[in-house]
């Protein structure tokens, strides 16, 4: 089976910091895919660079088959390369519905869904709990709604690569086990690639787990494999939980 | 806003033209007149409006756009002898055009250097008109004969200077962009508008070319100040490069500020506010210009957003 996405000695540098450091990284169609590591450790610019926020300072990406890496994000995203921010970055000043229409109408005008704006926010409103929220501005939301409706947009862009950037932080245990489910629920028809912390929400989720230090990959494997990894406990999971 | 039903927003816009119609035959003849104008500059005041606004630009310069439309009408009018219906269209034309091309290199900046760089461009606008004097009468300025102002349909002249004719015109353009505004921020490009105000870089990660929709909104806004100047050269017969110069480009930022950014009757209620005002303070006293700038300061005081935008915020929250 041919990958999703892969990218071939990506790199991106900040001054004399290698945030970035020549990855080379393969993501299968269907598959959840989690990226964990110490913070700092490169991992939201590495995925920045997947959805086009940021240009690369060398190195290529290859969605689909095709060489986006020159690709402004805004047409990664027309692809099928959706992104939701480590920091809530919702509109405040806009009702939820709105929040979500923006995405909805994009996929329409695309071409990539049919039907009514008002029918494609309120499903993608119903799969995160939100629909009734649809009136309140984003800003007035609770902080857990706000990555919830995150959630939300990313999922109305009908996205082929979901990208989500630790999702869970802030969310309270009660809001980790529905968000779980949803995301489940989202791999059923998309690849999902996970930035997250949360080490026991990975164990449940992930297919494959990506180890990043330092701007590169540390280590690869299924849950099992990285559990029984030491270099990886000595660089991140002793760390944080010992 | 979305969550309103539509026919109370339609309603509400409708019944501010019906009224502004039916003022037309109560007004006495120097209010009559003054409605007239106030109607064609809060044209200008909603394609700015369309910019400040919904996308959040701040331009120092339409006076350039309005003037592109002033002088693109009157010297078609004043020089190829073009009846008024043609000259009307090709002031729109010339402001969209300028338009493009401002926006083109203006849009690379953003914030205040887009404030420097819009009143750069309307600043070297100002200047070829004076220096094209020989065209454009420099800062005489030319008047535009009542006879080039009337429009033959079907034998019956239609003339643009008796006050009744001109009061309609004005209206009839006024109703056009209020309606054409209200349909453009209820639209799907609309919300894309107010998306990039509210955050740009979000608003790409969501697919959207923020760079062509704002060049799109420049030109927009470009057209229909150009076209508030097209008419208000044809309604009031004079072209003058005043208008061009920096004064015209701050006053449309005044009115939208005092009537409410981003609402759709904001620049004419600003547009009026201020007219009034103006005339008001200037009938007894020399120093009215002090009286306005103190008026302007307390509304900033009490109603930062704007007449409407405080009331939208107070008690209207349905109003567009
Ligand atoms: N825009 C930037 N400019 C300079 N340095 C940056 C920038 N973004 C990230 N960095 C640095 O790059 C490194 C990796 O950051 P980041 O990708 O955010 O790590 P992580 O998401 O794994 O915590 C950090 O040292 C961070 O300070
Ligand atoms: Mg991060």
């Amino acid at each position: 089976m041919m990958p999703l996405l892969t990218t071939k000695g990506l790199s991106r540098h900040f001054g004399g910091l290698r945030a970035v450091d020549g990855v080379d990284f393969a993501l299968m169609p269907g598959e959840i895919r989690a990226i964990i590591g110490p913070n700092g450790a490169g991992k939201t610019t590495f995925v920045s660079l997947l959805s086009g926020r940021i240009r690369p300072s060398s190195g290529m990406v290859v969605f689909d088959g095709a060489d986006i890496t020159a690709m402004p994000a805004y047409k990664r995203v027309r692809l099928g390369v959706a992104y939701t921010f480590q920091i809530t970055s919702v509109f405040a000043n806009l009702t939820a519905f709105d929040n979500v229409a923006l995405p909805v109408q994009r996929t329409l005008t695309d071409g990539r869904t049919r039907g009514q704006v008002r029918s494609g926010v309120m499903a993608a409103l119903e799969r995160t709990g939100l629909a009734d929220r649809a009136g309140t501005l984003a800003g007035q939301l609770s902080y857990g709604h706000q990555r919830l409706l995150e959630v939300a947009m990313g999922l109305a862009l009908k996205p082929r690569l979901l990208i989500l950037d630790e999702p869970t932080q802030g969310l309270a245990d009660s809001e980790i086990d529905n968000f779980i489910s949803l995301v489940r629920e989202i791999a059923r028809d998309a690849t999902v690639l996970l930035i997250e912390h949360n080490m026991p929400v990975v164990m449940q989720l992930a297919d494959r787990i990506t180890v990043f230090n330092s701007g590169k990959i540390l280590a690869e494997g299924t849950p099992e494999q990285i559990r029984a990894n030491t270099q990886v406990q000595d660089a991140y999971l002793g760390a944080t939980h010992g | 806003m979305r969550d309103a039903s539509p026919a109370k927003t339609y309603a509400l816009h409708v019944g501010v033209i019906a009224l502004l119609f039916a003022l037309n035959f109560v007004l006495p003849d120097y209010h009559q007149g003054l409605f007239a104008r106030i109607m064609a500059l809060a044209v200008f005041a909603m394609g700015y409006n369309l910019l400040f606004g919904y996308v959040g630009l701040l331009s120092l310069g339409h006076a350039m756009f309005f003037s592109a439309g002033l002088y693109g009408a009157g010297l078609a009018v004043y020089h190829l002898g073009w009846g008024v219906p043609a000259a009307f269209v090709a002031g729109v034309a010339c402001g969209a055009l300028l338009a493009l091309v401002i926006g083109l290199l203006a849009l690379r900046t953003s914030g205040v250097a887009f404030m420097i760089v819009t009143m750069m461009f309307a600043q070297v606008f100002y200047l070829l008109i004076l220096y094209f004097a020989a065209w454009t009468g420099g800062d005489q300025g030319l008047v535009i004969q009542q006879a080039s102002r009337v429009i033959a349909i079907g034998g019956a002249p239609f003339d643009l200077t008796d006050p009744t004719v001109r009061y309609m015109s004005a209206l009839a353009l006024f109703s056009i962009i209020l309606l054409v505004t209200l349909a453009v921020v209820r639209s799907r490009f609309g919300r894309v508008l107010v998306a990039i105000r509210e955050n740009e870089e979000r608003t790409k990660m969501l697919g959207y070319d923020t760079l062509a929709n704002k060049l799109a909104a420049v030109v927009a806004s470009g057209a229909i100040c150009a076209a508030s100047g097209a008419a208000y050269a044809l309604l009031f017969g004079y072209v003058g490069s005043s208008f061009a110069s920096v004064q015209y480009s701050i006053l449309p930022l005044l009115w939208v500020l005092l009537g409410g950014a981003a609402t759709t009757l904001g620049p004419l209620i600003g547009t009026l506010f201020m007219y009034y005002v103006t005339d008001i303070t200037s009938g007894f006293t020399s120093a009215y210009l002090l009286i306005v700038g103190v008026a302007l300061i307390l509304l900033v005081l009490f109603f930062p957003k704007g007449i409407l935008g405080s009331i939208r915020e107070r008690w209207l929250r349905w109003l567009p």
